[in-house]
């Protein structure tokens, strides 16, 4: 079988767009492109308002609330909004399928970014902050010399595991039908052309590691070395996407 | 001058954390606030660059009302260190002593010669500058947090127990070194510590606080030794006060004895007239004492390893108290009394030291 | 009006799903205990392997980075993709419905790993020293004292695995796995003339249950393994 799949892979065919099929470099492309839609707006929402909370220690029932949104079934929740939505968008185009897409999309990266965000903030010691404040800087000064860049490290991983999430769940969109990576997986499913199933398998894997290798590299470059210790002789993990759920579940604890 | 006028905080639970404060702090010396917790000194410190404001009463820092200007404004005018420094992390120790020249918008170069100054002054060797706070010790990490505070030269410095976290014998260094750089720059300092020994180590004048934020008593540090003003300050102010006010008296020129002396390599003499000898230097530094009846099987001339050291040494002009301890230290009862320079002047016996303290006693009564 | 909504067999209206849940009682309440082992089995199993694995990483320091390196691929890999990946790597047919729990054990070691490593590593220093000293043995300290402390970050831990593996079980509903899942492909194939929610509502409040009573039994078990934590709190 694993023969079978590497073949799929490495058939050119497989890598043009044809009539019967959309070629893997479509695929990926439209693929990546709903995740950078959902992410970038899951950004703009989920930074400010956390910066915000995280700063002036209030509002952490919205922080619960949104962690209460990861016991919704994704899956579920996509097919009840492209049930919805999607009798209204008649026609060849895929918008009828996008929008509730990337509703679902948008709702999942908001909460890791949002409680990251929170505990980043909130996780600055004390004394540093209070140095900040007796040294004369005003509430936004804090907040954007000091505090922002010391809960980099979190926020950062808050991003990877949205990032994740919803690399994850753009996959499960092609089962509503919409294009992507996923889509070979379930046409492969229908199909019951495994070796193109299992491709699909590989290339989502792939993108999902890549992705995360590369917000890794990032990282390491935009958070201060100071606060990453990336010289000191003790061997600090840094952190990563499981840090980003477990702190999560730490904060709801609250 | 820092001037607190019937300041008082009360919380909204109703503790009392000052009550009706009033002193003086003058310009250009170290005033401490020390006393036990709850004595409301930390909340009294921070009431004058307004981290916690007053409930009633002002504070006058040199005729102007802090409480007109806005805070922020305040504050940079004010040196500011607290108890684990509270550098920034994520900033080098450069940045992190030209923050307040940041903030005041200065020219980003004379910020940052500024700051390679003041890690000179406060005794940082300048490779530091582009190191992280993570990378140095506690000890280092207080003198950036004391060159950051200098680095706008603020006329006036809080300090909230700066020298609390570290261990006794680099605080002990940071102490000296605290006081000669007041004694270049003539800040005037509010410093807070629960050590009564650091407060009269360091304190041109000491405000002892009672629990409830009452004042018990503001004094110069001989003065609270030898008068103090009811029971709680002599318990506060604790034991061996008659021989901790020594510290504070000069002994004056004291007369001493000659020392028969031998110097350190040469052979070792037959004898002496009492078994001992006192062993110098070529520079005629002391260095310990030799024993003659003890000295081990086989060694022929003076070395360092047969030497006792154990007297301290007191300077010639220096306090009754270090000579006191100079001769009762000493092996052989002689305190050994050295010059500015640190050579050997002679010697002075604990009977020579008490005849002189009661002398003066005669005098003050 | 809603009762005769929620009465009417053939309507499609969302607060119909319970009259639905009647109609479909056995098939429905099938899948409902087939997702709930789907979803207990891993996060127990994964506990399991993860306490061994957790326990090395601390004991012996040069192995907690490349182990969280490794654990932290395969967390980094869809579930999905995990899915449909499982059965060529463990020599299983393709659509062999043991791959759902063997994928979702991987998932939950991958997360555990390091929450048992991080949560041993929060026992502080001296109290560890201080059990040693009084005579514990190695294996006595980490029953008795070192797992007791390090159990809220644990638990911590298995909220999230048992919580995400209520929502990516019913993921494996849409390749065809038995579980509530099935309940939104039910309502998906049956929306071609118009939306019928009643499958779909009843699963996402299935569901939604289901984790909720998974997260308040873990929170419950974790309050009574840690008497000492509620005194301190609670002031």
């Amino acid at each position: 079988m694993i023969g079978n799949v590497i073949t799929w892979l490495n058939d050119p065919a497989h890598w043009r767009d044809t009539r019967l099929m959309t070629g893997i470099p479509s695929q990926l492309e439209a693929h990546i492109r709903y995740c950078a839609i959902a992410l970038a707006i899951a950004v703009v929402i989920a930074l400010p308002i956390g910066l915000l909370l995280g700063h002036t220690r209030k509002g952490t029932w919205l922080v619960t609330l949104a962690n209460a949104v990861r016991a919704l079934p994704t899956v579920g929740v996509l097919v009840l909004l492209v049930v919805l939505i999607s009798p209204h968008f008649t026609g060849r185009t895929d918008t009828g399928y996008l929008i509730p897409t990337e509703i679902v999309l948008i709702l999942l990266a908001i909460p890791p970014i949002l409680s990251n965000t929170v505990a980043g903030v909130q996780n600055v010691e004390p004394a540093v902050r209070d140095a900040a404040v007796g040294m004369g800087m005003t509430g936004s000064e804090v907040l954007r010399k000091v505090e922002l860049p010391c809960s980099l490290p979190l926020i950062f991983s808050g991003f990877r595991s949205a990032t994740l999430q919803v690399i994850a769940t753009a996959t499960i969109a092609s089962y509503v039908p919409l294009n992507g990576l996923g889509r070979f997986i379930y046409d492969g499913l229908a199909q019951q052309d495994f070796p193109q199933m299992i491709g699909g398998g590989v290339l989502v894997a792939a993108l999902a590691l890549v992705a995360d290798l590369l917000l890794g590299l990032v990282q390491r470059y935009v958070v201060s070395p100071g606060i990453s210790g990336r010289f000191s002789k003790k061997v600090v993990a840094a952190a990563g996407p499981i840090t980003a759920d477990v702190v999560q579940a730490e904060v709801a604890t609250v | 001058m820092i001037r607190f006028d019937s300041v008082t905080k009360t919380y909204p639970d109703g503790t009392v954390a000052v009550d009706s404060l009033s002193l003086e702090a003058p310009s250009g010396k170290i005033t401490v606030f020390v006393g036990p917790s709850g004595c409301g000194k930390t909340t009294s410190l921070r009431m004058i660059n307004r981290m916690i404001d007053p409930t009633a009463g002002t504070i006058w820092l040199d005729d102007k009302d802090t409480s007109q200007l806005p805070a922020t404004e305040l504050r940079r005018q004010i040196g500011y260190v607290i108890q684990h420094a509270g550098l920034f992390p994520h900033r080098t120790i450069l940045d992190n002593i030209a923050t307040v020249p940041y903030l005041l918008g200065w020219d980003k170069k004379k910020a940052r010669s500024r700051a390679l100054e003041l890690m000179e002054r406060v005794g940082l060797p300048t490779h530091f500058a582009k190191r992280y706070p993570v990378q140095l010790s506690g000890g280092q990490q207080q003198r950036v947090g004391v060159a950051r505070a200098l680095a706008a030269d603020p006329p006036v410095m809080l300090m909230d127990e700066p020298f609390s976290a570290v261990d006794p014998v680099v605080r002990d260094q940071l102490q000296e070194e605290f006081l000669r750089l007041q004694s270049e720059l003539g800040k005037t300092i509010v410093f807070v510590t629960h050590d009564i020994d650091e407060a009269i180590k360091l304190g041109d004048q000491v405000a002892v606080l009672r629990v409830g934020g009452h004042l018990a008593q503001l004094a110069s540090p001989a003065e609270l030794l030898n008068e103090p003003v009811d029971a709680f300050v002599a318990g506060f102010v604790g034991r061996d006060r008659g021989y901790r006010a020594l510290g504070f008296s000069t002994a004056g020129t004291l007369s001493t004895r000659d020392e028969e002396t031998v110097r350190l390599g040469a052979d070792i003499p037959s004898g002496s007239s009492d078994g001992w000898l006192l062993v110098v230097d070529d520079q005629a530094e002391p260095q310990g004492w030799l024993r003659l009846d003890s000295i081990p099987a086989g060694s022929s001339t003076v070395t360092d390893a047969i030497l006792h050291r154990g007297g301290t040494l007191a300077r010639q002009g220096g306090s009754l108290r270090s000579a006191l301890d100079a001769a009762l230290s000493s092996p052989t009862g002689r305190g050994v009394v050295v010059d500015g320079d640190g050579r050997l002047v002679g010697s002075v016996t604990a009977s020579q030291v008490l005849e002189l303290i009661e002398g003066r006693e005669q005098v003050r009564t | 009006m809603i009762d005769r909504i929620v009465a009417d067999s053939s309507s499609s209206s969302p607060f119909y799903f319970w009259g639905y849940f009647m109609d479909h009682r056995h098939q429905d309440l099938a899948w409902l205990w087939d997702h709930v082992y789907l979803s207990l089995i891993p996060v127990v199993a994964g506990l399991i392997i993860a306490l061994p694995l957790g326990y090395l990483a601390r004991r012996y320091r040069w192995v907690y980075p490349p182990m969280v390196s490794v654990m932290g691929l395969l967390y980094t890999i869809p579930s999905i993709a995990l899915f449909v990946l499982v059965p060529p790597v463990f020599g299983l047919k393709a659509l062999d419905p043991k791959q759902v729990p063997i994928a979702l054990t991987v998932y939950s070691v991958a997360l555990l790993v390091r929450v048992v490593a991080d949560g041993l590593a929060a026992v502080p220093e001296d109290v560890a020293q201080a059990a040693t000293a009084m005579g514990f043995g190695r294996l006595r300290r980490l029953i008795s004292v070192e797992l007791p402390i390090a159990v809220p970050v644990v638990a911590a831990g298995l909220r999230v695995a048992t919580v995400s593996n209520v929502s990516l079980v019913a993921v494996a509903g849409t390749i065809g796995q038995d579980n509530l899942g099935r309940l939104f492909d039910e309502g998906k194939n049956l929306s071609t003339t118009g939306p019928y929610y009643p499958p779909i509502v009843l699963g996402i409040v299935l569901c939604v249950l289901l984790a909720l009573v998974f997260d308040l039994i873990i929170v419950l078990g974790t309050r009574m393994l840690t008497p000492w934590r509620r005194v301190v709190i609670g002031r």
